[in-house]
């Protein structure tokens, strides 16, 4: 565990200190409030303060606004279970992915606007719209909340199975109560804690995102984030002084906003506490239901159109304005790609299955070792396990970096995957720890009574019985690895070239049709890891019908 | 226990600073031959800019030939800013790392030369005694010596040669501006179908000197660093009422600008604007050629002339693979690699070579290469304006972004 | 079954000694004494939350190390207290049949086999005479998932058999099935047992199933210490909380 959380202590000190003017490297050996008073002197500050605040707290907002009004409006709806089937695919897509294709999809001259001109809108030239990078970060939030649902999507889906929602629904019901009355009366509070930290994550990471932000958000001035990467980058090298107080002021926005969320959620809960038992059945949630079910396909069908986008462009060769489809296609982007499809393509796969696979293992470990010692898990551990999630990228991994370089570790393999396993090890934990845990204690009484020895137990009975879940932890372990850009830039050194890394320098370079090939590639990677996560037991267990529902 | 690791650590870092020491005064002595035996088998990191696919394609090829030709093994780490790699060679200075470092060579020049040149971050001088430096044009292009006026005093290799020019779609266009003042007239007239990337961006940062250029009185003093902040306030008033003037008829009403040239080269084709700047004379054939300009896109230039400047690669002071980068170096100037380059179908980016140096059959392979309909003659280009001091640049971003970024 | 001979002669028995339990410093069970010969079939009963079902665990050593205990645990004289489950060899069976869904019918009675059976053919054969024991013959590549209920108790009896126990236990084996397949397969389960001559604990709420075995009942009942509600809440014995147990056990011994 320590060794999880020393590179973020470490790397949180490692940017502190240059901003309050302590970096030997650069003849900085005092304190010295210089960075900040800079920082706050920059005039574009502001704005983009109010950029990454508002597109960070709207999206997360927005996110959670949809999910939960459409499972507590929906959940009857056949709408409900085609959406659970898409959004897995849609969780597996990486940011970057989504990014390049929306911004495809809804510029001016994108593809939804190609769809309707000239012969509708009579647009012979694009309309002057910043539909993309447009000033108030609409594009960026929408972008954020086409990944951020399904992710607290299906985060909700989790709780509401382990706190038995259907069975309170069913007796609130009984009772009287309206459909959405009766799941935000007495299921909403019972998930809300489960689905907490969930929240917490998708704010601190909207706050800081960067990826997606370079491709969505606007560029004078861009988020804080973008600031922050621009400015640790700037050939004046004084300017590391102001990116590192950039950074710390990156940390304690996400801080201020999580304790701010924190709040309302007292002040809400305080508030809505006589509701909850004042009797009212509210039999009108009903006609919320399309409302809900309409918001929460558009998103995700905006997600989808967005792939199928880039997919179509990483075939075409000439694909102009107004043109719905392609005018010319080729097969040339994929193979002039070839080689560099190869490295970075191999890259991603060793590099997402080395940290899917020992952050399963860990998990694994960790779990087994719990259970046989029967330890609780407290809260506090699973705080320390989300501290990646929590922390602003950006604020600890210029700190990270320079730790690398000390011990000589920069740019190795290792240090990617060591690196990459910070982010994949909660998302690991969090997918496995509740069917491991979950899993009948009985069938291992039954098997140590049968004469088997713990370590028989292990291998032979509880392995088997919770292959499904492992496998798809350990998808999602991957899909979280082929998603990283940030880490991989700083702890790669840039050696390591991976699909997201690649998508996102060409994003910039604008060439759609080579970077639809690695949107592509980079979206079907984990997918194809999440089929092959339910087809294996699926296969294996073709027989054995008692172990579908285990998962 | 700490402090005899910290005395090994001493130790250790003096014993390889003693080799690094030995080994840099035996690299003097060396020839040629001895450094390509030495760069056999090693592997060259290149940081390079990565954000046009072509100029990959390109680097790859380059890849492919110093494998077969000096068993070298090229990796390009494509970059979406080269000051990414002046950060991290700073990094690895910062953690005393001063050699094995993670960066073998750099495409750089300008601004990032300069600092990297400043903070003692180059290796070198190395590039005037690469065999194929000979053929270079010292003498008619003398930005391959004098990088944005810093004297480049051997530190890094002339690799091509970039001049600002402009690309339209003449099916759309039919009149071109001729002058940074008429450039205004034009957007005037076409109001939201002309921007610029947003600067740091080296084609957006390379327009606005163009405008201050073109719009200074003294010319010369841009040569030099700014003598006071009152005179840096004076000379480029002229850009800032040029630009505020400017930014309302722009794309987006100047609120928002592409992210760098190839972004501005996909707004031409998608139609969103009518101009593209190109830092490559023909890259507009090339962009043809690939498919990524309809046919009808035609290049023009301003009457007095268009920047011009030179590209290089250098070589980090903690390089781990001096030799091999040296021999990459070496042969990016080979008229084999330079013809290339310049061949439109590739990239189309100049030669920094002399034709009047080269054998017959290396200037055959210049002749022979393809010209498509979108480029100009040499005369046709016109003259090329030298690059200010970088000291203006960079202050000139910085107020960019205060002004325009905010 | 035939290989049960040799156990039958060594007269297996099963002996608690001052064996009490407690929780979080309070007590569950009193210090309770109890001899179960070979063939012979004890109940425990009481109802939900009163410790009964913590009294096989500790048993059959898979009890949760958070209570406390003492007393010793003695199988055909010897002292297995303290030693792991694998090698007290106390057999349990729950109120569900527990195979595992990974494993095929036979997969799941190989698993019970001990290891020292080394012989392909011996397994096999094992395997398939208890499977004629329970009326099963030819469904060892069965899925236990296609099975009725009657059939996968009768699998689960047969695994715990060929694992070789010294001494049975039944946690609420029957609670589960329907009425008209519980007698039968309490019929089975007990006369098994007794044929093996195995020292059998059954645990139960179900007075029918004390009442079947026509031998010793144990009544474990329940005092309340604080909540008079808390009784009320049922809960099942396996899901005893280790936070909210109010509840103390007090034993009470009656003849039949």
């Amino acid at each position: 565990m320590l060794l999880f959380l020393a590179p973020i202590v470490a790397g949180l000190i490692g940017t502190w200190l240059p901003a309050v003017g302590i970096f030997p490297a650069l003849g900085g050996h005092e304190f010295s409030l210089a960075g900040w008073r800079e920082l706050f002197a920059y005039p574009g500050l502001g704005s983009a303060l109010r950029l990454t605040l508002t597109s960070g707290i709207l999206s997360t907002f927005l996110s959670l606004v949809l999910v939960i009004g459409f499972v507590a409006c929906c959940s009857e709806r056949k709408s409900f279970q085609a959406l659970r089937r898409l959004i897995a695919p849609l969780l597996a897509v990486p940011h970057v992915a989504v990014a390049i294709g929306l911004a495809f999809l809804i510029a001016p001259s994108g593809w939804l606007v190609r769809l309707f001109s000239p012969w509708a809108t009579g647009w012979t030239t694009p309309p002057d719209i910043a539909s993309v990078q447009d000033p108030y970060g609409f594009a960026l939030t929408l972008g954020l909340v086409i990944k951020e649902m399904p992710f607290l999507f299906l985060m909700t889906l989790a709780a509401l199975h382990q706190t038995h929602a259907d069975r309170r629904l069913a007796i609130a019901r009984s009772l009287g109560y309206g459909p959405v009355t009766a799941w935000i009366k007495v299921v909403l509070p019972a998930i809300y804690p489960q689905i907490r930290l969930p929240i917490y994550a998708v704010l601190a990471f909207s706050l800081s995102v960067v990826d997606m932000a370079l491709i969505l958000a606007p560029t004078t001035p861009p988020p804080l984030a973008v600031l922050v990467l621009r400015w640790f980058n700037d050939p004046d090298l004084s300017m590391r002084f102001v990116a590192a107080a950039c950074a710390s002021l990156q940390f304690g926005i996400v801080a201020a906003a999580i304790g701010g969320w924190r709040l309302l959620e007292i002040i809400i809960a305080r508030l809505t506490r006589s509701w909850l038992t004042d009797g009212q059945r509210g039999y009108g949630g009903r006609a919320l239901a399309p409302v809900f079910g309409l918001a929460a396909s558009s998103v995700c069908g905006l997600g989808a159109l967005s792939i199928l986008g880039m997919a179509i462009w990483s075939f075409a060769r000439r694909w102009r304005y107004p043109d719905v489809l392609p005018s010319v296609v080729s097969l040339e982007s994929w193979m002039r790609q070839g080689s560099s499809i190869l490295t970075a393509g191999l890259n991603t796969m060793t590099i997402g299955l080395a940290a899917a696979a020992i952050a399963t293992t860990l998990v694994v470990a960790c779990l087994e070792n719990e259970r046989r010692q029967s330890v609780s898990s407290n809260g506090r551990g699973i705080w320390l396990l989300y501290a990646p999630l929590l922390v602003p990228q950006i604020g600890f991994l210029f700190g990270t970096q320079v730790l690398a370089v000390h011990l000589n570790l920069d740019g190795t393999w290792w240090a990617l995957v060591w690196t990459h396993l910070l982010f994949v090890l909660p998302y690991v934990f969090l997918s496995l720890s509740d069917s491991y845990r979950n899993l009948d204690e009985r069938y291992v009484r039954s098997a140590l009574c049968l004469g088997a020895s713990p370590g028989r137990v292990f291998w032979r009975v509880k392995l088997p019985m919770l292959l499904r879940p492992i496998l798809y932890a350990m998808a999602i372990g991957f899909a979280v690895s082929v998603a990283q850009y940030l880490p991989t830039l700083f702890a790669g050194g840039g050696r390591y070239v991976t699909l997201t890394t690649e998508a996102v320098s060409l994003a910039a370079g604008a060439n759609r049709r080579v970077a639809g090939v690695f949107a592509l590639l980079q979206a079907l990677l984990p997918m194809i890891a999440f089929g092959l996560a339910i087809g294996i037991p699926a296969l294996l267990y073709r027989h054995r019908r008692g172990l579908r529902g285990i998962a | 226990m700490s402090s005899i690791q910290s005395g090994i650590r001493q130790i250790f870092v003096g014993i390889v600073c003693l080799l690094g020491a030995a080994g840099a005064s035996q690299a003097q002595s060396q020839n040629w031959d001895d450094t390509l035996a030495e760069a056999r088998g090693q592997k060259v990191y290149w940081n390079a800019w990565g954000g046009d696919e072509r100029i990959n394609a390109y680097i790859a090829w380059v890849g492919k030939r110093v494998w077969d030709e000096y068993g070298i093994s090229l990796n390009h780490v494509k970059l979406s800013d080269t000051a990414d790699a002046v950060s991290r060679v700073l990094a690895e200075k910062a953690a005393g790392r001063t050699n094995g470092g993670s960066i073998d060579l750099i495409w750089i020049n300008g601004e990032n030369f300069a600092a990297m040149k400043e903070n003692g971050l180059l290796h070198g001088p190395f590039s005037e005694t690469l065999p194929n430096f000979a053929g270079v044009d010292v003498e008619h292009k003398p930005s391959t010596r004098v990088d944005f006026t810093v004297p480049v005093e051997g530190l890094e290799a002339p690799w091509g040669m970039a001049k600002i020019n402009f690309i339209y779609d003449s099916a759309r266009v039919e009149t071109t501006p001729r002058s940074i003042p008429g450039f205004l007239k034009w957007a005037e007239a076409n109001p939201g179908r002309f921007t610029y990337p947003t600067p740091p961006d080296f084609i957006g940062s390379t327009f606005l000197k163009q405008v201050l250029i073109e719009l200074a009185q003294d010319r010369d003093e841009l040569q030099k660093p700014f003598t006071s902040e009152e005179r840096f306030a004076e000379v480029t008033a002229p850009l800032w009422d040029y630009l505020d003037a400017l930014h309302p008829h722009l794309w987006r009403k100047g609120e928002l600008f592409p992210a760098n040239g190839p972004a501005q080269r996909q707004l031409l084709d998608d139609g969103e604007v009518d101009i593209h700047i190109s830092f490559y004379p023909s890259e507009a054939s090339s962009l043809i050629a690939t498919d990524l300009l309809p046919g009808s896109a035609r290049v023009f230039v301003l009457e007095e002339g268009t920047i011009g400047n030179t590209h290089f690669v250098a070589i980090p002071f903690n390089a781990s693979a001096k030799a091999a980068a040296m021999v990459v170096a070496d042969f990016l100037m080979s008229p084999e690699a330079q013809a290339e380059k310049q061949n439109e179908t590739v990239w189309g980016d100049d030669t920094v070579l002399a034709m009047s140096k080269l054998s017959k059959t290396d200037q055959q392979r210049f002749n022979d290469l393809p010209r498509g309909a979108a480029t100009l003659t040499p005369e046709e280009l016109g003259a090329t304006l030298l690059e200010p001091h970088p000291a203006w640049m960079t202050r000139i971003e910085a107020e960019w972004q205060e002004r325009y970024s905010r | 079954m035939s290989q049960s001979n040799e156990r039958n002669e060594s007269r297996n028995s099963l002996a608690l000694r001052g064996v009490s339990l407690g929780i979080a410093g309070r007590a569950l069970i009193a210090p309770l004494d109890l001899d179960v010969a070979g063939g012979e079939i004890v109940t425990l009963m009481g109802p939900s939350g009163s410790g009964k079902s913590s009294i096989l665990a500790y048993v059959c050593g898979t009890l949760e190390p958070s209570f406390d205990t003492s007393g010793k645990i003695f199988i055909n004289g010897q002292d297995m207290t303290g030693f792991p489950p694998e090698r007290r060899r106390a057999g349990i069976l729950f109120q569900d049949d527990l195979l595992f869904p990974h494993l095929s019918v036979g997969e799941n009675l190989a698993f019970g086999l001990p290891q020292r059976i080394k012989d392909k053919q011996e397994r096999n054969a094992r395997i398939e005479r208890a499977l004629a024991e329970a009326d099963l013959e030819g469904f060892a590549r069965r899925d236990p998932a296609t099975l009725s209920g009657g059939q996968r108790a009768r699998v689960a009896l047969m695994r715990t058999l060929l694992s070789e126990p010294r001494a049975l236990l039944l946690d609420e084996p029957f609670s589960k099935l329907d009425v008209h397949l519980r007698e039968r397969v309490r019929r089975f389960v007990f006369d098994h047992a007794r044929a093996e001559g195995l020292p059998t604990l059954l645990v139960t709420h179900d007075p029918e199933d004390a009442t079947a075995t026509g031998e010793r009942v144990i009544e474990v009942q329940p005092a309340m210490v604080d909540n008079p509600s808390a009784s009320r809440t049922p809960q099942k014995n396996h899901e005893i909380s280790t936070r909210e147990h109010r509840e103390v056990g007090i034993i009470k011994k009656l003849s039949l």
